[in-house]
């Protein structure tokens, strides 16, 4: 098989943009990624709406499409065979794909902190609840506290409450002194501005408390109630659904995978995007949180930077450092506080594969340690859910990423091209 | 007078025996560790405790050694998941199966209990094997465990007798009764025990070659496999120096999760994983049991064993009086800890010893190989 010019993992803005402006510029391109469609998560395709358009999404998969890049989807990288080959899982077979130039596009997952009760069912990430609903998945009637931190819990809450959920209230921990100057500087970007207060309309009655976050959830065999707290009053609301999460980690085990450096964990890139490893780049929220904007003008410098064509245009360097200011004054407004670090008790789960409580853990010097001595971090999710929760409440970095990313039938490391029907663990 | 008496260089399981076992003799004992208890050599491997009869000298230490592992069992706290599994050795045919038996008398010889199992008393014992094979031997009192809360357990009890680990620090020189850190500092004890498990930095001339192995973990199917299997063929290609060999040997955890390997391969220091090698360890590994390519792998790890030419360990005194050595165990050193230990903490207190420590001294080999 010929090697792609340029291949990107991810089809959110930072891949689609880089697989544009690649292609574009002569690249043969190919995207792969392990969704049905184009959009990555904050793009996905709503399939019980699928004329509501996102302009900006509509404007990125169309010009996608138009330059000649071609999509891979439903294909999940779960190993890298050689340095510059990569095994994807594509409905029970697998697949190699080789590359010249590789453009990570790898996206963030939801951060969760452990707190009692977040294990119930009936407690969701807030991210997660909403790809639910855009999978079809009926929030009618359902009354839901969204709480955590960060700018998704304002559209998943009007969101929800366009699908005919109840939403009863938004508990944002960070507090309105420390969110304040964020929204002030979002007169700088009308756009974002304008999105926010339509989110804020949307809302309704629904009120927004700022300074507000959960310490637990109640219920036997499903959630029945949240209990809140301002950190003066304590107050509980009976809900059908908990819509919960704490801002968003990034996604970097491949990078890890493929040797890519990280700092303060992030992959590190140079100006065009390259990683340590060369013809390797990276955009997007793996290098760091700071939204679709961001993840746009990273993706498109990385395409152009992969094909070749330097220098980059200065418009679209200035257009990045403004992204980065406006990511780090993100990160700074909703940075947590220390009492959500503490809500934990000695019995709550942090790991969940592996059963593993916060009591467990406190011991604990490192995330090696914790890994090997407990456990935690070793069950079928590698460590991705747990991992953002470790190194937010101890400061554990996580040190290294072991094959397969995904769990895959043995099977899958003897003949990478047969063809394999999927087991059923357990 | 130095402030300790023993000085035991890394915390994995064979240096927290050696900690322990000092400490019971009232020895006053630091261990210095540069990264997690348990978390080098010890945690790379499966945790398997086993009776082996490459050589006299290897039976004589393995079975000891099994011996205080079955003593201590009642005792380990939960989470070394002691479990007296017993090993099932292989045939896959009667060439194989004239091993069996002639392994059964050597075992019983040395007092091993070990019983031989036909075609048909393999396929009850472990279902999911394929058919065709000629049968097995059974070695009941053979054990698994978890090797890093193992040594964790170990390290524990020594600190409960007085022993002091010292975290984070990384040994630049060690002899002559000193012990220089890469951070500058230094501490002094009548006697250094290196038990740095494949890491021979400090002795870059020891006779200790590394050789490398993978292994892999699926999800938990509990029930699936009983026994830790091994296939006979495994000691053809296990004691082969220099070529690359894999071998079907497969243990099952309490979780319900399954460690499947082996492989050896010499002059490959990385941790990379050679996915050749994987491949036709996991291809030997479905050729004996057919359903494994099915099961979820959920992760695959390298790691390094500490081989001499004897495959023998080196246990005892150097030419450096101070610089004692509990090194080299190869695949063996989960099994052997416990009696390393002992012969360790004999050799240092010039006690007689249950066992003929002659064939581990590290003296065997040309001594100036084991200068500091």
């Amino acid at each position: 098989m010929k090697p792609m010019d340029v291949l990107v993992v991810g089809a959110g803005p930072a891949g689609l943009a880089a697989a544009t402006a690649a292609s574009r510029n002569g690249c043969r391109v190919a995207v792969l990624d392990d969704n049905p469609a184009a959009g990555g998560q904050i793009w996905r395709a709503d399939i019980t709406r699928p004329h509501h358009e996102d302009a900006a999404r509509s404007a990125a998969i169309a010009a996608f499409h138009t330059s000649g890049a071609a999509l891979l989807p439903g294909r999940r990288i779960v190993d890298v065979r050689s340095p510059s080959t990569l095994l994807a899982e594509a409905g029970g077979h697998f697949e190699t794909y080789r590359w010249d130039r590789l453009i990570l596009g790898t996206g963030a997952r939801e951060r969760f902190l452990p707190f009692p009760g977040w294990t119930l069912p009936g407690v969701f990430g807030a991210g997660g609840l909403q790809a639910l609903v855009k999978g079809g998945y009926s929030v009618s009637g359902k009354r839901i506290v969204v709480a955590g931190t960060g700018p998704l819990l304002l559209a998943v809450a009007a969101h929800l409450r366009e699908y005919g959920a109840s939403t009863i209230t938004v508990a944002e921990q960070a507090s309105a002194l420390q969110i304040l100057p964020f929204a002030v500087s979002l007169m700088r970007s009308p756009g974002k501005l304008l999105q926010g207060a339509g989110y804020r309309k949307a809302l309704g009655d629904t009120p927004y408390q700022t300074g507000c976050w959960p310490i637990s959830a109640q219920g036997d065999e499903e959630l029945r109630s949240v209990t809140l707290t301002d950190g003066k009053r304590t107050w509980t609301i009976e809900c059908d659904l908990l819509a919960c999460g704490f801002h968003l980690a990034p996604n970097t085990e491949l990078a890890q995978l493929l040797g890519c450096t990280l700092q303060e964990g992030f992959v590190r890139v140079d100006t065009q995007q390259q990683t340590s490893v060369p013809n390797i780049y990276c955009a997007g929220e793996p290098t760091g949180i700071a939204g679709v904007d961001a993840a746009q003008v990273q993706g498109e410098i990385a395409g152009l930077a992969a094909a070749d064509c330097n220098p980059i245009p200065t418009s679209l360097l200035a257009r990045r450092a403004k992204e980065a200011a406006f990511g780090r004054r993100l990160t700074h407004a909703f940075r947590l506080r220390p009492e959500v670090l503490k809500l934990a008790s000695q019995e709550t789960i942090v790991c969940r594969c592996e059963d593993v409580t916060f009591g467990q853990l406190q011991t604990r010097s490192n995330w090696t340690d914790a890994k090997l001595h407990t456990r935690c971090g070793m069950g079928p999710c590698q460590g991705r859910i747990c991992g953002a929760a470790t190194e937010a409440l101890f400061g554990w970095q996580p040190t290294s990423v072991r094959a397969p990313l995904f769990p895959v039938p043995v099977a899958a490391f003897c003949d990478e091209t047969s063809s394999l029907n999927a087991p059923s663990a357990r | 007078m130095p402030a300790f008496d023993l000085a035991i260089i890394g915390a994995g399981i064979v240096g927290c025996a050696c900690a322990l076992e000092a400490a019971r003799a009232g020895l006053r004992v630091v261990i210095v560790e540069r990264g997690v208890v348990g978390g080098g050599t010890t945690a790379a491997g499966m945790g398997h405790v086993v009776v082996m009869d490459d050589s006299p000298a290897q039976l004589a230490l393995t079975a000891y050694s099994r011996s205080l592992w079955r003593t201590l069992a009642p005792q380990l706290p939960a989470d070394v998941e002691y479990e007296s599994r017993g090993t099932l050795w292989i045939a896959a045919d009667d060439e194989e199966m004239t091993e069996v038996f002639s392994k059964q008398a050597t075992y019983a010889r040395a007092g091993i209990t070990s019983q031989v199992l036909d075609p048909r008393g393999l396929a009850e014992a472990e279902p999911y094997l394929r058919s065709g094979l000629a049968g097995a031997l059974l070695v009941p009192d053979d054990g698994v465990l978890y090797p890093p809360v193992a040594a964790e357990y170990f390290l524990s009890e020594a600190r409960r007798l007085g022993a002091v680990l010292l975290p984070g620090h990384e040994v630049g020189r060690c002899g002559k009764g000193r012990i220089q850190f890469t951070n500058g500092a230094s501490i002094e004890a009548e006697r250094i025990l290196l038990a740095s498990g494949a890491n021979i930095d400090l002795l870059p001339s020891l006779p200790i070659q590394k050789r490398k192995g993978h292994l892999l973990i699926t999800d938990r199917y509990p029930g699936v496999v009983s026994h830790q299997l091994v296939e006979l063929g495994y000691l053809k290609s296990a004691h082969k120096l220099t070529a690359d060999s894999v071998a079907f040997n497969i243990q099952p955890r309490l979780t319900g999760q399954l460690l499947i390997g082996s492989s050896r391969q010499y002059g490959d220091d990385s941790r990379e994983i050679n996915h050749a090698i994987l491949r036709s360890m996991l291809e030997r590994a479905i050729e004996y049991m057919p359903c494994l390519k099915g099961l979820s792998g959920i992760r695959v790890w390298t790691g390094h064993r500490a081989a001499t030419a004897d495959k023998l360990p080196l246990i005892g005194p150097t030419a450096d009086p101070t610089l004692f050595l509990a090194m080299g165990f190869e695949g063996l050193g989960i099994t052997n800890a416990p009696g390393a230990a002992v012969l360790a903490v004999d050799a240092l207190l010039g006690r007689a010893s249950a066992i003929d420590a002659a064939p581990y001294l590290p003296s065997r080999i040309q001594q100036e190989a084991v200068h500091a």
